[in-house]
């Protein structure tokens, strides 16, 4: 029949060309335009601080640029940064893995039973805004001043975030595919792992990656807080060092404490960017 | 009873045996009503309509905006309930097709006919070959991989058609499908359609804005009011095989069909 060839030649039409391999020097321009923005703006603030010191201003506690690089640079010699970045990575990382449970398992539940809803959907959303070092004091009560108060209150900050953005997710899976799903027979627990659970990805991502934020600003405020005797941590080290009016140090810990936020937050997008090109939400002139 | 009668059906149009008495019925409404209530207002989707569809009949449903087209297509496909009247598919399976694709993004073509197997429990090993069989039938055979944003509006409503064709369905309710396609496209998978349809002996249901598609398309044409729905007008055409959307046949049916809803619309407008 002519016309199933000319079917097949309109689908050749109306495929995109495959891209080739790109050109060598394509792959090293591409970097560059990634990096000098921000090579340019780490300049920047380099210098607006270095102008500021010479200013003079508050010159007893505000230090330059030199000596905080190169005591965070001492610091990096010394096993001890490590050792206490090490455990606070350690109870972010314990936290959040709590809250990512407990806010997933939360937050289907509220999705799914619309009791559930009704009695702590508003809950969710109240704890979402506040602080969760106000739990602090709280926390102490109930543990003690250990490890155990700092991840409540991390777990605090986190889960509500996750929880609210698998609700955002269910909630706002399309009508649409809803209906195609249950024409073709999807129902109970197919329905959810098949189609609801995929299409509410973004929103949960979303979702993840807030609870990450907060879960990071709680346990800075929680470590600050919450004195573990014998264990330093990152927040603990900045009251040490204030108490020691060695403002170099905070200042070296804060750029310790911004790079970590960075980096991870990096990550996320990446996970994020990697599952919105899969499903064709990325506009591809503006991704190339 | 709404049957046509002779006034108001094409004379060239009809020919004989165009509509098999001895097939059975696949999809039987009687009196079937729906209503919205919107606030304080019930608003009357359907009114009273009655049709049936034969085994294999290709029966095309054509009105104005408002005339409950899509909710007739939910009732029938089980989505809803009607108000009153009863809804009866004869113990056929019922597949629906809207006029977006309603691809699952997160999966690639293959996965999406895939899933619609899975859901009616085909066996993980049968699966893969009856999804190439599949996207075989809609002439997709080379994009199992290719995931629904990578696919043309044409070929992702083939994916969508294919899915429909996965759940085994003996019933095929299609909600203005080709509705969001450019002409020639269209032109092209109303032959693939016509193709599928003979060689799995499908029933359609199939509801179209457009009266040239109903006149290409359809065994029988039925037409709906608007604002309640009701049947008020039948057409029967001749299955006279392969009619072209240019043909002389079919342009003289889309002109009587495009009146008759003129003068339907033009109720509303006074």
């Amino acid at each position: 029949m002519a016309s199933d060839q000319a079917l097949r030649g309109l689908d050749n039409l109306e495929l995109r060309p495959s891209q080739g391999n790109p050109e060598p020097g394509r792959l090293a321009r591409k970097a560059w335009a990634i990096a000098w923005p921000k090579l340019a703006a780490i300049a920047l603030v380099l210098v607006i601080w270095e102008l500021v010191t010479l200013s003079g201003w508050k010159k007893y506690v505000f230090k330059g640029p030199g000596p905080v690089l190169s005591n965070l640079w001492e610091q990096m010699q010394h096993g001890m940064l490590w050792a206490t970045i090490g455990w606070t990575l350690r109870s972010a990382v314990i936290g959040y893995v709590v809250a990512l449970i407990v806010g997933s398992v939360i937050g289907l539940l509220t999705a799914r039973i619309p009791p559930v809803r009704a009695a702590i959907g508003a809950i969710i959303t109240a704890l979402q805004t506040m602080p969760s070092v106000v739990w602090a004091p709280f926390a102490i009560v109930l543990f003690g001043e250990n490890n155990s108060a700092i991840l409540f209150v991390v777990i605090l900050g986190a889960a509500p975030s996750i929880a609210n953005g698998l609700i955002n997710g269910v909630d706002y899976t399309p009508p649409l595919l809803l209906r195609a799903g249950k024409t073709m027979g999807l129902h109970g627990f197919a329905l959810y792992r098949n189609l609801i659970l995929p299409a509410s990805l973004p929103a949960y991502v979303a979702g993840l990656k807030q609870g990450w934020a907060f879960a990071w600003r709680s346990l800075m405020a929680a470590e600050l807080f919450i004195a573990i005797i014998g264990q330093v941590s990152l927040g603990q080290q900045l009251d040490a060092d204030q108490s020691n009016l060695d403002f170099a140090s905070v200042s070296a810990i804060i750029i310790v404490l911004l790079v970590i936020g960075i980096v991870v937050d990096t990550l996320f997008t990446k996970a994020d960017l990697a599952m919105r090109r899969r499903r064709g939400l990325l506009d591809p002139a503006a991704a190339s | 009873m709404r049957v046509s009668d002779e006034q108001v059906t094409p004379p060239a149009a009809v020919g004989p045996g165009a509509s098999a008495p001895s097939r059975a019925d696949a999809v039987r409404l009687t009196d079937v009503s729906k209503a919205y209530r919107t606030g304080r207002a019930e608003l009357l989707a359907l009114d009273q309509v009655s049709l049936t569809v034969h085994d294999g009949e290709f029966v095309c449903i054509i009105g104005a905006s408002g005339c409950g087209k899509s909710t007739l297509l939910n009732l029938v496909a089980g989505l809803d309930q009607p108000t009153s009247g009863q809804v009866d598919t004869t113990g056929r399976k019922v597949g629906l097709m809207f006029q977006e694709p309603a691809l699952f993004p997160w999966l690639t073509a293959g996965r999406n006919v895939e899933l619609a197997l899975q859901a009616r429990g085909v066996p993980r090993a049968g699966r893969r070959a009856q999804v190439a069989e599949l996207l075989d039938a809609v002439r997709l055979a080379g994009f199992a991989d290719k995931r629904p944003h990578e696919l043309s509006g044409g070929m992702r409503q083939r994916v969508a058609l294919a899915r429909a064709l996965a759940q085994n369905a003996d019933v095929l309710l299609m909600d203005e499908p080709f509705g969001a396609l450019d002409a020639m496209t269209r032109d092209l998978l109303h032959d693939e359609l016509e193709r599928i349809c003979t060689e799995r002996t499908l029933t359609v249901l199939f509801v179209t804005h457009n009266v040239r598609e109903a006149a290409r398309l359809g065994d029988r044409v039925i037409l709906l009011s608007s604002r309640p729905g009701r049947v008020i007008d039948e057409y029967t055409l001749p299955r006279a095989g392969h009619r072209r959307i240019d043909s002389p046949e079919v342009s003289e049916v889309a002109a009587r069909l495009t009146d008759r809803l003129r003068e339907e619309m033009g109720r509303h407008g006074i």
